[in-house]
């Protein structure tokens, strides 16, 4: 590194948020000796954090259903433990130790997954995550935080090392670009209102789809149409008060996920409005398919009907 | 074991007869468990008496009076299903009143027929098999990177086995050198649906564990002088796997060997005749 701290990198790096995730775990680990970094062949984490850091280093192989329980065992034992591995692994694989081992017992244990949504891109569906949020806030006691760029990924790491209870922080694989040109106040649990507007709502999870809402409420501008955009970090718990503030009196509500259209930010959005102040909601989401070919990240979401031109035309629809 | 001016273990029992006497009521307890009105998996809980008494009585380091005592041994009952033994043990240890075991499985109780978290004396809810393996390599793994001596112990049903998750965790555990973690395999040749050889085989169920890079000891598990000999100090850089060789619903005579004891409701006729039997085998024993 050259003297510029992982807050720093964060602020100027509109790079991957695993890159900033990696840099801020080694930081903290350094001056907080709970802090375990587990690894199941990743690639990379030798040379960065098992170099810097042996006695906080784990390799527990490709076996990531152990690696979760190994986790549940040492958290239990006052440890802090970063697991690292993919969001389809995580959520699939490893569920059970997931829900058993970490959440039954709220053990703080931080699952931290990259190539989520469709940032897999020419893996193809073996690799790619559409189906882990939804099941992931199903899970008693989990936290579900899809940070928006290496901003927001950067100040979740640091902000789970003391979060109560299990989190799940959902990073893709990709860079991306930066939401956050400046610091600013970043809570677990806190959504962050991005731009006003009196006539419909975007709210957005993860990061190209909080740069698509960012798009959309500029054409929508361009168009007569005031959009109120809401970067939606956490999925649980979720920051109903926040979602009230946009939402209320407005139109409608148009949610963009790189996640299935069932399960995710959309169907939160969608319960949390029926409950407590009913509205119509549009999701813009993956379909329920396996993508039937491979390209790019962005490729695949605009095959999958995620793009700015969805998200203005659902906000105009509401309108309508 | 105890270090200079550490605080200081309960005082364990060694004596055989003690031990035995203490088994007996272990057993009795599960039968209690076994009369209640959903019944509970008695087989399994009776084979695995003698090994809890061992470890409970003879082997860890424990603070019944201070359940979260930092200096404790870890025990994790990774075949959750036979908590009826498990309480009766703890009952007998002191972390429960003897009189809440008749409230097993009851609306209400907190003794479940998979242990619950939170109950004195568990340190983790299990009952999902292939878990606990992995639970034990995390606590044994936190002690070896704090250089402290807690011993770690796991107990695993020999049908658990089958679960392709036990043997991550025993590769990982034999990568590791987790000298100061025990997995004890309660070797009863029985699972649900009949001999375990006969419905997935296991054997050479103690060359699977060396090939894993871990001690292998071989215990007739109702030999308690025995398990006392085979839980003992480990060491040598490598975890210890205990087969224990037993007899599913021991004690019992009708319910000896039996792949019907897996799981069993006593009614109370049924229950008065499996404790006579109990008492009069403990009686030609002693």
């Amino acid at each position: 590194m050259t003297g510029v701290s992982a807050a720093d990198w964060a602020v100027r790096y509109g790079g991957t948020t695993r890159d900033i995730y990696r840099r801020t775990l080694a930081e903290l680990a350094a001056a907080d000796r709970r802090i375990f970094c587990l690894d199941s062949d990743m690639g990379g984490l030798e040379d960065g954090f098992q170099a810097a850091l042996p006695d906080q280093y784990v390799d527990l192989g490709i076996a990531e259903a152990n690696m979760m329980g190994v986790a549940a065992g040492l958290a239990a034992a006052g440890k802090v433990p970063f697991v690292n591995t993919m969001a389809g692994f995580a959520s699939a694989r490893a569920l059970e130790q997931v829900k058993l081992d970490i959440a039954y017992h709220r053990l703080p244990v931080r699952i931290v997954v990259t190539h989520a949504g469709l940032s897999a891109g020419h893996y193809g569906p073996t690799h790619q995550s559409c189906e882990d949020v939804a099941i992931m806030r199903t899970i008693p006691n989990m936290t579900v935080v899809v940070p928006a760029d290496t901003f927001e990924t950067e100040r979740a790491i640091r902000a789970a090392v003391d979060w109560p209870g299990p989190i799940y922080v959902r990073l893709g694989r990709g860079p991306t670009p930066l939401v956050h040109e400046a610091e600013r106040d970043f809570r677990i649990g806190r959504a962050v209102p991005l731009r006003t507007g009196d006539d419909v709502a975007i709210v957005a999870t993860g990061p190209l789809p909080v740069t698509m809402a960012l798009a959309a409420h500029r054409e929508l501008a361009e168009r007569g149409v005031g959009a109120a955009v809401l970067d939606l970090h956490t999925i649980k718990p979720l920051d109903v008060e926040a979602l009230l503030a946009v939402a209320v009196g407005r139109s409608g509500v148009v949610t963009v996920e790189d996640h299935s259209a069932i399960g995710g930010t959309g169907a939160a959005v969608a319960e949390a409005l029926a409950e407590h102040a009913p509205a119509r909601v549009l999701r813009v989401g993956v379909p329920d398919r396996f993508c039937p070919d491979v390209g790019p990240h962005e490729y695949l979401l605009e095959r999958s009907g995620v793009t700015v031109e969805r998200v203005v035309e659902a906000a105009l629809r509401l309108l309508s | 074991m105890s270090g200079a001016g550490a605080p200081v273990a309960a005082p364990l029992v060694t004596d055989s007869a003690e031990l035995a006497r203490i088994a007996l009521r272990v057993r009795d307890h599960v039968l209690t468990a076994g009369a209640s009105p959903v019944g509970a998996h008695v087989g399994g809980a009776l084979s695995a008496a003698d090994i809890l008494t061992a470890l409970f009585f003879g082997v860890m380091r424990l603070r019944p009076d201070q359940p979260d005592w930092e200096g404790r041994d870890r025990f994790v009952l990774s075949k959750g299903h036979v908590s009826s033994a498990l309480y009766g043990c703890l009952a007998e240890r002191g972390y429960l009143p003897v009189e809440e075991l008749a409230t097993y499985a009851r609306p209400g109780s907190r003794l479940a027929g998979h242990p619950l978290p939170g109950v004195p004396g568990v340190e983790f809810g299990t009952g999902a098999l292939g878990h606990g393996l992995a639970l034990g390599v995390g606590l044994a793994l936190a002690a070896q990177r704090d250089g402290l001596p807690n011993r770690t112990f796991v107990l695993l049903g020999d049908g658990e086995l089958q679960e392709g998750s036990v043997w991550e965790s025993a590769m990982a555990a034999g990568h590791l050198g987790l000298e100061r973690l025990t997995a004890i395999v309660d070797r009863n040749g029985l699972q649900i649906s009949g001999r375990t050889e006969e419905r997935l085989a296991l054997e050479p169920v103690a060359d699977r564990w060396a090939a894993f890079g871990w001690e292998t000891v071989r215990v007739d598990g109702h030999d308690l002088v025995g398990l006392l000999d085979a839980l003992g100090p480990t060491g040598g850089g490598r975890p210890r796997a205990v087969i224990a060789t037993t007899v599913k619903g021991k004690g019992v005579a009708f319910l000896e060997d039996r792949k019907k004891s897996h799981y069993v409701t006593l009614g109370p006729d049924l229950h008065q005749r499996a404790r006579r039997q109990l008492l009069a085998r403990r009686a030609t024993a002693s």
